[in-house]
């Protein structure tokens, strides 16, 4: 069994964040293989940034997966040039407060979370990647979803103390979002 | 042992460490810089050296300098950056001294591109100075591989009095995987290795009379001719050939194709032979984990009888690594390739169609 799992957005937005907490998580509550690549422009802010992360019973072959089972959008411009990697019949998660577009795929499941929009309402617009997150969880239930909020509030918890409730609300609100669509699609 | 999430770059650096290492040169250059960050941090922990230098060619001179005591010393650095290195790399093989390179590569040549490639395969393994010297040179496929050859190249590096060398790339150096991190060389072996060192490294002259101990031309503390100082170091790479040969396979025994791979690229094949395999084709797998001294008795032990061929895929074009495969098998079975170049990934795909093209019918 293998997941291959592609984050695209933009520099800030917590995409390699977002990797980084699947990889953690899935090395401390599985006995998988973990290969986490990261794939980012020169600028802290503003350019594009990416990850690939593949879980799997075998050892990994390639760091940066051809094709990906999940596909998950922070950004019109990672729409445009990652939608086509997704393998039909995956699933497609798009920040709908961010990407203004829609994609062109109709053989794979899409899975729409205003992750942004949510983020700003609970209080502060950089928790929308543990939105995304929560809703990611909710849907594919690769990994156990209390065990990926506690990682991720030791992770940014120690470095920002402060956003702890913020993030862990916004996991919340996205993991129903996620669980939702996943009973809809089923 | 608890594993830990690293990327590849720090986790050489800390290996490096826990191997010893207390002497660091080097200068930024995309994608080892995660490296010498690592470095600067760790070093002043374990009472260390950082040192960043002015340039690749300072930071390579000053790792002559630090070996020339007979402490633990790397540098690290990536492709063209390694190139200016060279020269002092070859005066290091030239004197003999006990240091660790690492090679994060980019593509090429000249200042190429700052994503991954194989492209200094030659390099490394054939003339990576003037002079015509050679190192042990290892090539990681995964961070772990990477932590634990680099912890045995600084061993390697004692073992022999000679420069070692890794020879990795931007996606094993950037990417993060599970790694069990050796144990801490402590500070009595670290003294102990120190005092017997003292026979030929540089210690101040105490009053002494002048006298060069380290010379280029010559082993440590030894007086000979440029020639015999040659013969010797041609003996001790005859000498790598029975000892310190390197390399897995996978399937050989009933393969009626090989794809043989290093590196970052051997993962890849690796797991393309394991889809191959399930689909039916008889394909084998060989991967030398050291590149030099290459393993041609991994070549040797195919059953040619049987074989349709070899594949050998690498991220380079034209490629490097297929020459010595084809040294080896002397024509015995038709040789094919699948490359890519230019910071390019190859693909599992794209070997799979290879493999299929040079098999033919099943």
């Amino acid at each position: 069994m293998e997941n291959t799992i592609l984050i695209g957005g933009i520099g800030g937005q917590g995409i390699l964040m977002f990797g980084q907490l699947l990889c953690q998580t899935a090395l401390e509550t599985t006995d998988k293989y973990i290969t986490y690549f990261p794939s980012y422009s020169m600028e802290k802010r503003g350019g594009t940034s990416d990850c690939y992360v593949t879980l799997s019973d075998e050892p990994v072959g390639s760091p940066k997966a051809e094709k990906s089972d999940y596909v998950v959008i922070f950004a019109n411009q990672a729409l445009k040039k990652f939608e086509d990697a997704l393998y039909p019949g995956g699933a497609l998660f798009i920040d709908t407060s961010v990407c203004t577009e829609k994609p062109n795929r109709t053989d794979v499941h899409i899975v729409e979370v205003p992750a942004g929009e949510i983020a700003r309402e609970i209080g502060d617009a950089r928790v929308a990647n543990l939105c995304m997150l929560g809703a990611f969880i909710g849907y594919t239930e690769i990994l156990p979803p209390d065990k990926v909020l506690a990682t991720a509030l030791k992770k940014i918890g120690a470095k920002r103390p402060e956003l702890r409730a913020l993030n862990e609300e916004a996991f919340n609100k996205g993991m129903e979002i996620g669980t939702a669509a996943k009973a809809a699609h089923v | 042992m608890d594993k830990v999430f690293m990327k590849g770059c720090q986790a050489i650096a800390e290996a490096a460490i826990r191997a010893g290492c207390r002497f660091f040169a080097g200068y930024p250059i995309t994608p080892q810089n995660e490296v010498p960050e690592y470095f600067s941090r760790r070093m002043p922990e374990v009472g260390g050296v950082f040192l960043q230098g002015e340039s690749e060619t300072a930071s390579a001179a000053m790792l002559y300098g630090a070996g020339a005591t007979g402490i633990r010393a790397m540098t690290s650095s990536s492709s063209c950056g390694i190139s200016l290195m060279s020269e002092a790399i070859g005066w290091m093989a030239g004197a003999c001294m006990p240091v660790v390179i690492c090679n994060v590569a980019r593509g090429g040549p000249g200042i190429g591109s700052i994503q991954p490639s194989q492209q200094d395969y030659f390099q490394a393994t054939k003339a990576s100075g003037n002079g015509g010297f050679r190192m042990l040179v290892f090539a990681p496929s995964t961070v772990q591989e990477a932590v634990d050859m680099t912890y045995r190249a600084f061993d390697l590096a004692q073992k022999y009095k000679y420069p070692v060398y890794i020879l990795t790339d931007g996606f094993t150096g950037e990417m993060m995987e599970p790694v069990v991190l050796p144990e801490m060389r402590s500070e009595e072996f670290l003294a102990a290795e120190r005092k017997a060192n003292d026979a030929w490294a540089v210690r101040g002259r105490n009053g002494a009379p002048k006298a060069h101990k380290i010379r280029c031309g010559a082993r440590p503390g030894v007086v000979c001719t440029l020639e015999e100082k040659n013969i010797e170091d041609w003996e001790m790479y005859e000498q790598w050939k029975k000892d310190e040969i390197e390399y897995e396979t996978y399937g050989t025994e009933d393969a009626e194709l090989i794809i043989t791979a290093y590196g970052i690229s051997a993962r890849i094949a690796r797991s393309a032979v394991s889809i191959l395999r399930k689909e039916g084709y008889r394909v084998g797998f060989v991967r030398p984990i050291k590149i030099h001294p290459f393993p041609e008795i991994a070549y040797e032990q195919l059953d040619y009888s049987k074989l349709r061929g070899i594949l050998c895929a690498e991220m380079s074009i034209p490629p490097q690594f297929a020459y010595d495969v084809e040294a080896v098998v002397r024509k015995r079975a038709p040789i094919a390739t699948c490359l890519r170049s230019g910071g390019e990934i190859i693909e599992r795909s794209a070997i799979i169609d290879a493999a299929k093209k040079l098999y033919g019918d099943k």
